[in-house]
């Protein structure tokens, strides 16, 4: 270690390891209501931490919900981008996590064919 | 690789382990591996959080959920409920003591609301035992700065420019006193880390060891760049093992990283560290004393001039911080002076930690700005009073400070205002109490910490503070004299002017202040044989009331047959008789004997 | 010397810039009363007695350790500073014993000097807890009473700074805090020389003497027995004091004469068998240096050094002179020589002596000092208790005649007078052997380059064709270093003086107090003028020593003179 530049880049490298604590960045919300699970909503969150671990997108936060009322169209997923609506994507496969990951989450790009809802107030 | 969703936070500061959180700690990581979560779900055991009463404390991040009090016997359901459904478990969150409104977030809770936690930011919220932890939230660019783009007497300037005052007694300007030792031309030159908290309730100290232990090491070897030193020393107690563990583990943790050892950030500032373990007396928070101590001696201090900062540790210049301002020095170089300058009054600046103790809902630590006033303490922060009971007094500045009444609430709390007031910052104990304490004898209670701590030196303090205490002593016994009064007064007066040391000078604080706002608790005592608090034991007399029924159950019980009556008729107390000891009221089925 | 210009009491004073405020007022005549303070000794400003006023002090401060600085400002005698010192008399009182009229120290004592001279008149604190300790006699010399101890510390900082033994420290805290020997045992059961420097600087009786006298009292009153006294070297120069005389005057005809109205049957002087022992361990010393015996040889007259040397060094043991000191010496001698003399049974005789030392009272009764087949030393008085004994009996000393020391034990020369100070035996020792071995005599008599008071003193010695390397050393501070050299082998001498005390027995425990070197220097000079007006200044020319030698002892280190006038030492087990 020999300035503040090499102490700044490690610090770069190991921050992103207790990004979680932050409570910033984009968010991934997985419901995981009984109905939820019953859709296979643990095999959605394994796809999705997959997929983050993959493209290294350690700043993405995992949150999980209850049931909110739209059992039928469970698994869903929720997106939250900072500054941007809440979109909530339904009936989620594990085939559209990398998807939703790539075009939404990377991207901002939504993927219209699965949103359910959407909600202005970004803040949950 | 796994992403990491979820980071359990177990508090592992001493109050929490106590409470049993390393149990807790193995219960998260069984129940998470039970469940498949291991590759998502990190636990992590930080220090301590402050809210000492409520532990052991659990947050789970990303939600920033906090949970109090969780045993052992909750983690399955917090892992099956939280982790793995994402549903809050409701009955283990914090519940305000007034609302009774379940708080979710830790930032919501009012005990956290008010405060402004600089030195505590880390307190928590990050492993102690991890240097990367550290790292990660701009640990050590305050040393990187002052190394690689500031000359000595940079570093020098930017500390007095921010104003900080030393955290461990009498708040003596921090730059100043960095510039008498810088100085002292010398060789060599010593910084030391005063850890030897010893005021009673005080344990803030030990929180930023356990809980930060680098930014302690990160604030001393700044100091030792500025005043030019190569070596340092921290004098904790070794009553406090975590810390000292946890120091270890920092220390070697920054020389294999480089931020301790030679050559470091590739200049030529070299700075080695070494903990010395001292044995808890209390005297040996005294700057001298300590070096004393450290030098393998017995913990007395010794008639400044020379100061330490001329001819201290082993004859050499020598700077001494206590842990608190070490653990500011970082914020004030990594973000600046006029940064640091924006909380406080004009001449107190920054934060200080509290240590909220006595008759208090919420005892444990806050760090709350300068000038905040000591209701806002109490009563927002700390709850306000156990059991209803009415404000009586606040201790603070532990031996050494005063006692302040409901009066002096608004006050803000900065190292002048209380002074003026009759007490003191001291390292920021503060001690609650309720009408029921007795002024006489809480003044009592330090005066003899402080007599049964004097080192014995000087006789002012060693037989003076004795005698002092024997007046106090048969005043809460029902015995003192007229004149009395007058005599402590006299006496504390000329202690103050005449010992060798600041503990000494300072002990009749608590008898002096008491005597300033609760005279005529004094005057009661001695003149009337009357405790108005009904605390002192030989004074509180009892009495029969109007509830009795003369079933003379009373009088069996009595002792010393000094209750006597007809059956079916009310009984009634021989005063003269009566020794204290209160066992009718322990028998009376009826709750027919009062006290006072 | 860099000087600077303070006002004390309205008074310019101008003093060295290194001085305390305490030494600039005393300098200027102005008395500030001090207990913890000691002149000797590093000043650590804990009694709180010497508080004054000084400009931009928060608080009164002690004057003991504050440094003048140009301009300061002083008051020593205000409201303020009378009334808070009056407070730490009182504090003092209220912990203390009420016996002063009934206490050895009693007119010695500085905290009842003080009590008085700052006119404490009531302690507010009567009925208070008081400090509770057993007295600690169980040893021949010394006696604490740690109830009259007011923690000055100064027995702590002579102990281990001066003398360098480390018996005492402070334990305990707060009003329990006490000077305390490791693990609070007596002195006898710890490594203490009992050299009593701690009874010289103690200000209270909390640490004195043995006190003897009774027996002494009790002896000269049995009609049944026959007491001798001897007088060493050093007290003829001290006992002045005790009786009022200033520090310095030599006083031994009248000491001569005191002691015979005291009733003493005979006044002997030490000084002859101070000769005695340098015609042994002068001649030890030539055979060890001819015959490679073990070198250096250290002299043994001190008894507290040798205390120290059993305690702390036995591995050393084989470098001390055999020959007994000459107050064991003095002992064997009158047991046997004069006894038969005088035609008086041995165990008729009370030998008394009177020393500056409470270490000798330890050596006294040493068990393998009997060789006259009884103890050989009775009775040790140390010089106070001398003088106490003269006030006792109401004699008037001052008016008292000069008398001469009665014979055959009554001779001493110069050189034995010069025992007393550092320096004083080696030079004596030389004396002899020098002309002993050339068979010459010397052509200066005095040996400046053993001479002076540093506390270690080296220098080459011809002797015939021999250069004798030798070293000096005073107080067992230095006396420990020297022996680390010895037993690391860096101590090519050939001899060495070890007294134990400071300024050698001028300065011994049982000598008068007040005393720091002022004094001790006076005494010193005294002695020297002893020396220098005496007509035989050389041991071998004692009349009395060549006739003992001729009729009685033989040769120095003969069969009689083994027997009788060596010794042998144990290592002693202490902690």
């Amino acid at each position: 270690m020999k300035s503040l530049e090499d102490l700044k880049a490690l610090r770069e490298k190991l921050q992103s390891d207790i990004r979680v604590r932050e409570n910033d960045g984009t968010k991934i919300i997985i419901g995981m209501g009984t109905c939820g699970i019953a859709a296979g909503a643990r095999e959605i969150m394994a796809a999705v931490l997959d997929e983050l671990a993959v493209r290294k997108l350690k700043n993405v936060q995992v949150q999980q919900t209850g049931c909110i009322g739209m059992c039928e169209k469970e698994v869903l997923v929720d997106v939250v981008r900072p500054g941007e609506p809440r979109i909530t994507y339904g009936n989620v496969k594990p085939v559209d996590v990398k998807r939703i990951i790539a075009d939404h989450v990377i991207n901002g790009r939504i993927i219209e064919d699965l949103v359910v809802g959407k909600m202005d107030d970004a803040k949950i | 690789m796994q992403h990491i969703r979820a980071h359990v936070l177990v508090c592992g500061g001493t109050g929490c382990k106590s409470a049993g959180s390393g149990k807790v700690i193995e219960s998260f990581k069984t129940e998470i591996e039970k469940k498949g979560l291991s590759e998502e779900v990190m636990v992590v055991e930080t220090g301590c959080h402050g809210f000492c009463e409520h532990g052991p404390l659990v947050i789970i991040y990303p939600e920033g959920t906090f949970y109090c009090q969780v045993t052992p016997e909750d983690v399955a359901e917090i892992v099956e409920s939280h982790l793995y459904k994402g549903r809050i478990v409701e009955r283990l969150l914090y519940h305000e003591p007034l609302s009774l409104e379940a708080i979710p977030s830790y930032n919501d809770i009012e005990f956290y609301k008010k405060q402004e936690r600089r030195v505590l930011a880390n307190c928590g919220r990050i492993n102690p035992e991890a240097i990367e932890e550290y790292i990660a939230i701009g640990g050590y660019e305050g040393l990187a700065k002052a190394l690689t783009t500031m000359t000595t007497e940079e570093v020098v300037e930017e500390v007095k420019k921010s104003g900080l005052r030393g955290r461990g007694g009498a708040g003596f300007p921090t730059g100043l006193k960095w510039s008498f030792a810088k100085a002292s031309v010398n060789a060599k030159n010593y910084i030391i880390c005063n850890a030897d908290e010893g005021d009673p309730g005080a344990f803030m100290d030990r929180s930023v060891l356990e809980g930060d232990p680098h930014r302690v090491l990160e604030g001393m070897a700044i100091a030792a760049y500025a005043i030019g030193s190569d070596e340092g020393y921290i004098y904790v107690r070794a009553e406090y093992p975590l810390a000292i563990k946890r120091l270890r583990v920092a220390i070697a943790q920054a020389e294999q990283m480089g931020f301790l050892g030679n050559n470091i950030f590739g200049t030529k500032f070299n700075f080695t560290l070494h903990i010395k373990e001292g044995a808890g007396a209390f005297v040996c928070g005294e700057e001298t004393a300590l070096m004393a101590s450290i030098e393998g001696r017995r913990g007395m201090p010794r008639t400044r001039p020379p100061f330490p900062a001329v001819a201290g540790l082993w004859g050499k210049p020598t700077n001494i911080n206590n842990v608190e301002t070490f653990a500011n020095v970082p914020l004030i170089l990594q973000k600046g002076a006029d940064w640091y300058c924006t909380c406080g009054t004009e001449k107190s600046k920054g934060t200080k930690v509290f240590a909220l103790t006595g008759k208090i809902n919420n005892t444990g630590l806050a760090e709350v700005p300068m000038g905040i006033t000591m209701r806002e303490i109490i009563y927002d922060i700390g709850g306000g009073i156990t059991n209803g009971k009415k404000f009586k007094a606040v201790q603070i500045g532990g031996p050494s400070g005063g006692c302040l009444p409901e009066s002096m609430l608004d006050l803000p709390v900065d190292y002048d205002s209380l002074i003026s007031a009759g007490a003191m910052m001291g390292s920021g104990g503060l001690v609650v109490m309720d009408e029921d304490t007795c002024m006489v004898d809480v003044a009592r209670f330090f005066l003899n910490f402080t007599q049964s701590e004097s080192c014995g030196k000087c006789t002012p303090c060693r037989e003076g503070t004795k005698r002092m205490l024997e007046i106090l002593t048969r005043i809460t016994e029902g015995c003192g004299r007229d004149g009395d009064i007058e005599l402590l007064e006299d006496m504390a007066g000329k202690i103050k002017d005449s010992a060798l040391c600041g503990l000494g000078q300072t002990a009749p604080n608590p008898v002096l202040s008491t005597l300033k706002y609760f005279r005529h608790e004094y005057e009661a005592h001695i003149y009337e044989k009357r405790c108005p608090a009904h605390a002192c034991g030989k004074l509180a007399g009892y009495t029969i009331t109007d509830a009795c029924r003369g079933c003379g159950i009373c009088a069996k019980a009595c002792p010393v047959q000094a209750i006597a009556g007809k059956p079916k008729s009310k009984y009634v107390i021989d005063q003269v008789v009566c020794i204290k000891c209160g066992a009718c009221m322990t028998a009376c089925p009826f709750k027919a004997i009062a006290k006072g | 010397m860099d000087k600077v210009t303070l006002t004390i009491n309205g008074i310019s004073v101008t003093t060295d810039k290194n001085s305390s405020v305490l030494t600039a007022a005393r300098q200027a005549g102005i008395y500030i009363p001090t207990l913890c303070y000691h002149p000797d000794l590093h000043a650590e400003g804990a009694c709180r007695l010497c508080l004054v006023e000084a400009s931009g002090a928060r608080t009164l401060v002690a004057s003991c350790v504050y440094p003048v600085s140009e301009g300061l400002v002083v008051k020593t005698n205000t409201t303020r500073v009378r009334s808070a010192r009056k407070l730490v008399v009182e504090l003092l009182l209220a912990n203390h014993p009420k016996d002063c009229l009934s206490c050895q120290k009693s007119m010695d004592c500085e905290l009842q000097k003080i009590a008085a001279d700052l006119g404490v008149r009531k302690i507010r604190f009567i009925g208070g807890e008081m400090k509770a300790h057993t007295i600690d006699d169980t040893n021949p010399s010394l006696v604490r009473d740690q109830e009259k101890c007011i923690l000055c510390g100064r027995c702590i900082s002579v102990c281990s700074d001066v003398q360098g033994m480390d018996v005492y420290s402070f334990a305990g805290r707060g009003f329990h805090t006490m000077v305390s020997t490791a693990f609070e045992q007596g002195l006898e059961k710890i490594s203490c020389s009992y050299c009593g420097q701690c009874a010289n600087v103690c200000p209270t009786g909390a640490i004195v003497e043995k006190d003897d006298t009774a027996k002494v009292w009790a002896a000269l009153s049995d009609s049944t027995k026959h007491v001798v006294v001897q007088t060493a070297p050093s007290v003829r120069v001290a006992l002045g004091e005790e009786l009022g005389l200033p520090p310095g005057s030599v006083v031994t005809g009248k000491m001569v004469a005191a002691l015979r109205q005291l009733g003493f049957a005979k006044v002997f002087d030490t000084d002859f068998s101070a000769d005695l022992t340098i015609m042994e361990e002068g001649h030890e010393f030539i055979k060890r240096l001819t015959n490679n015996g073990v070198l250096p040889m250290i002299t043994s007259c001190s008894p507290g050094w040798v205390n120290m040397l059993e305690q702390r060094y036995p591995d050393l043991l084989p470098h001390l002179s055999t020959a007994k000191s000459p107050q064991a010496m003095f002992g064997a001698v009158v047991k046997t020589y004069y006894a038969q003399k005088a035609g008086i049974a041995p165990k008729d005789i009370v030998s008394v002596s009177v020393m500056p030392c409470t270490a000798k009272k330890a050596e006294a009764v040493r068990p393998e000092l009997c060789d006259s087949g009884f103890q050989d030393v009775d009775i040790v008085i140390t010089t106070r208790e001398l003088g106490r004994m003269i006030r006792e009996a109401g004699i008037d000393f001052e008016k008292l005649e000069e008398e001469q020391y009665d014979s055959p034990l009554g001779e001493g020369t110069g050189a034995a007078v010069i025992f007393g100070t550092t320096g004083g035996v080696m030079e004596a020792a030389l004396r002899t052997v020098v002309e002993v071995v050339t068979k010459k005599q010397l052509p200066k008599i005095e040996f400046e380059e053993v001479r002076g008071l540093e506390s270690v003193r080296e220098a080459t010695i011809s002797v015939g064709d021999l250069k004798v390397k030798i070293a000096v050393v005073h107080t067992l501070k230095a006396a420990r270093a020297m022996m680390d050299k010895v037993r690391a082998g860096m101590a090519d001498y050939h001899f060495i003086e070890v007294m134990a005390c400071p300024g050698g027995c001028i300065g011994g425990g049982g000598q008068p107090v007040p005393v720091n070197w002022d004094i001790r220097k006076k005494r010193r000079e005294a002695l020297l003028e002893c020396d220098e007006s005496s007509i035989l200044r050389k041991s071998h020319e004692n009349p009395e020593i060549i006739t003992i030698y001729k009729e009685f002892l033989g040769e120095p280190l003969g069969e009689k003179a083994h027997e009788l006038l060596h010794t042998h030492y144990t290592p002693q087990n202490r902690k």
